[in-house]
C-alpha cells in the first residue's frame, strides 16, 4: 500500500474539484457584473408592461403566422424534393440533390435577400402573392424544404422493404402504394424531426426584418429592436426573447415526448 | 394450357454474378398444391417471387392463368390482383387496424365500396378464426395471428393462386400449427397453392406434389410420399436427413442415408388439427 488514493477517495476529489470550479465561476460572474446597469438596461418594469398587448397580438402572432406559412410551403416542397431524390429518373435525382445541397449550404439570410431583391428583379411587374407573407413563406419554405426533404427521404427509406412488396403483391401501383402505405408510415417516423424543424423555423422567421415590413407586419425580433431604439432601452429585446422561449421550450418538450413514444413503439 | 394455373419455362435469374435460378421449368395445375423444398440458398424463394414479378427474371417466361407475366406490355398490377402472396415476415400494414389491412387493398385496388369491402373483410377474418381481432392493430397480435391476418388479407382480393414464402419460418414453434391449419383448409377448398416451406409433415400431408430444389435447379419432383418418403436423389436424401433429424447430422461427407425416410417426420409434427385428412 503506497500513498495512492482508493477509488472512493479519488471520486471524492474529482467531484470536489468540479463543484469548486462551478461555484467559483458563478461567484465571479455575480460579483463582477454590474447588475444595476443591467437591470436598468434590460428589465424596466414599466417599459415592459407598455409592450403589451401589442407584442402578443401583433409581434408574436406574426411570428407564428410567418413560421406556419413557411413550414406549410416547406413541407409540400420538401415532400416533392424527397420523392424526386428517390425517383428512378436520374435527372430528378440530380435536381433534388443540387437543390438540397444548395439550400442547406447557404445562410437563410442570403436566401431572404435573394427572395426580396432578385425575384422582383428577374420577373419585373410580378408580385409574389400575399405580399410580405408570401415572401416569408417562400424564403422560409425554400430553406426548410431542403432540410425536410432529407428528413422525409430518410423516413421513407426507414419503412421496411416488405411493406412495398406486400402492397405491390396485392396489386397496388407503385404510386398508390407510396400514398396509401409507405408515406403514412414514413410520416410517423419523421414527426419528431419535423417538429424540430418547426422550432428552427420559428427562430429563422426573425430574418423577415431584411425584407422590409410595415408596422403591422412586424414580428418579435423587429418589434423588439424597433422599440428598443425608440426607448433607448433594451427591455423590449428581453421581453421578445422570452416570447420566443414561450413557444420553443414547450415545442422542444413535445419533441422529446414524441421521440420517447417512437422509441417505445419499436 | 388452360389446365395449368402457373407455367414456368426456362426461368433464369441472376443477381450480378450470382446465378440463383439456372433454368426452371415447372407447371402448377389448377387446384394443385405444390410444395417447394430445398436448402437455403437453393433459389426456392426467388422462384416464388418471380411468379408475381417481385423479382424480375433474367430470362425465361412465366404464365399465370394464361397471361404472360413476363410480357413487358402486360398490366402487372392486374395480374398481381389474381395472385395472393404470403410472406415470411407477414408484412401487415402496422399503421392501420386488422380490418383496415383487409379493406384498404380492396378499396384502393379493386375499388370496392366501403360496405362491400367491410363485409368481405369480416367474412375472411372469420375464415381464419380472427373475427374478434378486427379492431386490433397488428402489433397487438401474436406472430401466428398476424400471419393468419396476412392470409385473410390476400384472400379478400379473391385470388386464383396463393403463393406462400416460408409462411411459418418466422414463428415460434407453438404458433406454427394454427397457420398450417388455415393453409390446410385452403388446400381442401381447392385453392391453387405454391408453398415454399420447411414443414415436411405439412408437405407430406397436404401437397399434391413436392419439388426439391438445390443450387438453382429442380433436382426431383413428384408425389409427396415419393419425394419426402423415398427420395431417389442423394442430394434430396441428405437434405431430408438434415431437416428431419437435425441432431443426427454427422460429418457432411457421410452418405449413410438409406433409412432417412424412416424417421417419419414425427419430429416436426405440427400441433393442432394435424390428424385431419385432406383429399
Amino acid at each position: 500500500m503506497t500513498s495512492r488514493l482508493t477509488r472512493r477517495q479519488r471520486r471524492r476529489v474529482s467531484q470536489g474539484i468540479q463543484y469548486a470550479v462551478f461555484v467559483a465561476a458563478v461567484v465571479l460572474i455575480a460579483a463582477l457584473a454590474d447588475w444595476d446597469r443591467l437591470q436598468n438596461q434590460f428589465a424596466q418594469k414599466d417599459l415592459a408592461s407598455e409592450l403589451f398587448p401589442d407584442i402578443i397580438t401583433i409581434a408574436l402572432r406574426n411570428t407564428v403566422v410567418y413560421t406556419l406559412s413557411g413550414f406549410a410551403f416547406g413541407l409540400v416542397l420538401g415532400m416533392v424534393v424527397a420523392l424526386m431524390r428517390l425517383s428512378s429518373v436520374a435527372p430528378y435525382r440530380w435536381v433534388a440533390s443540387v437543390y438540397i445541397e444548395l439550400f442547406r449550404g447557404l445562410p437563410a439570410l442570403l436566401i431572404f435577400i435573394f427572395v426580396g431583391v432578385a425575384v422582383p428583379l428577374a420577373f419585373p411587374g410580378t408580385e409574389i402573392p400575399g405580399g410580405v407573407y408570401g415572401k416569408v413563406a417562400l424564403g422560409l419554405g425554400l430553406v426548410a424544404a431542403a432540410y425536410m426533404a432529407e428528413t422525409i427521404r430518410a423516413g421513407i427509406q426507414a419503412v421496411p422493404k416488405g411493406q412495398m412488396e406486400a402492397a405491390r403483391s396485392l396489386g397496388f401501383s407503385h404510386a398508390r402504394a407510396m400514398v396509401s402505405v409507405i408515406i403514412p408510415q414514413a410520416f410517423r417516423i419523421v414527426i419528431p424531426p419535423l417538429t424540430n424543424e418547426l422550432v428552427l423555423l420559428f427562430k429563422d422567421s426573425s430574418l423577415v426584418l431584411f425584407l422590409g415590413v410595415t408596422l403591422s407586419e412586424r414580428e418579435l425580433t423587429k418589434f423588439g429592436r424597433d422599440l428598443a431604439s425608440q426607448t433607448a432601452n433594451s427591455t423590449p429585446i428581453l421581453v421578445a426573447g422570452l416570447c420566443y422561449l414561450l413557444v420553443t421550450i414547450p415545442l422542444s418538450l413535445v419533441v422529446r415526448r414524441l421521440e420517447a413514444r417512437t422509441e417505445k413503439a419499436r | 394450357m388452360a389446365e395449368n394455373e402457373i407455367e414456368i419455362r426456362g426461368l433464369r435469374k441472376s443477381f450480378g454474378e450470382n446465378e440463383v435460378l439456372r433454368g426452371i421449368d415447372l407447371d402448377v395445375a389448377r387446384g394443385e398444391v405444390v410444395c417447394v423444398i430445398g436448402p437455403s440458398g437453393s433459389g426456392k424463394s426467388t422462384l416464388l417471387r418471380c411468379v408475381n414479378l417481385l423479382e424480375e427474371p433474367s430470362a425465361g417466361r412465366i404464365f399465370v392463368g394464361g397471361t404472360e407475366v413476363t410480357d413487358l406490355d402486360v398490366d402487372i398490377d392486374a395480374v398481381r390482383r389474381r395472385i395472393g402472396m404470403v410472406f415470411q415476415q407477414f408484412n401487415l400494414f402496422p399503421h392501420v387496424t386488422v380490418t383496415e389491412n383487409l379493406t384498404l387493398p380492396q378499396r384502393r385496388v379493386l375499388k370496392r365500396g366501403r360496405a362491400g369491402a367491410a363485409s368481405v373483410a369480416r367474412e375472411n377474418l372469420e375464415r381464419v378464426g380472427l373475427a374478434d381481432k378486427a379492431g386490433a392493430y397488428p402489433a397487438q397480435l401474436s406472430g401466428g395471428q398476424q400471419q393468419r391476418v396476412a392470409i385473410a388479407r390476400a384472400l379478400a382480393m379473391n385470388p386464383e393462386v396463393m403463393l406462400f414464402d416460408e409462411p411459418t419460418s418466422a414463428l415460434d414453434p407453438e404458433l406454427v400449427g394454427e397457420v398450417l391449419a388455415v393453409m390446410r383448409m385452403l388446400a381442401a377448398e381447392g385453392m391453387t397453392m405454391m408453398v415454399v416451406t420447411h414443414e415436411m409433415s405439412f408437405a407430406r400431408e397436404v401437397a399434391d406434389r413436392v419439388v426439391f430444389m438445390d443450387e438453382g435447379a429442380i433436382v426431383e419432383q413428384g408425389p409427396a410420399e415419393q419425394v419426402v418418403g423415398s427420395p431417389r436423389h442423394e442430394r434430396t436424401r441428405n437434405f431430408l436427413n438434415r431437416i428431419l433429424d437435425p441432431a443426427a447430422a454427422e460429418d457432411p461427407g457421410s452418405t449413410a442415408a438409406g433409412n432417412g425416410h424412416a424417421s417419419s417426420g414425427s419430429g416436426k409434427e405440427s400441433g393442432s388439427g394435424s390428424g385431419r385428412e385432406t383429399g
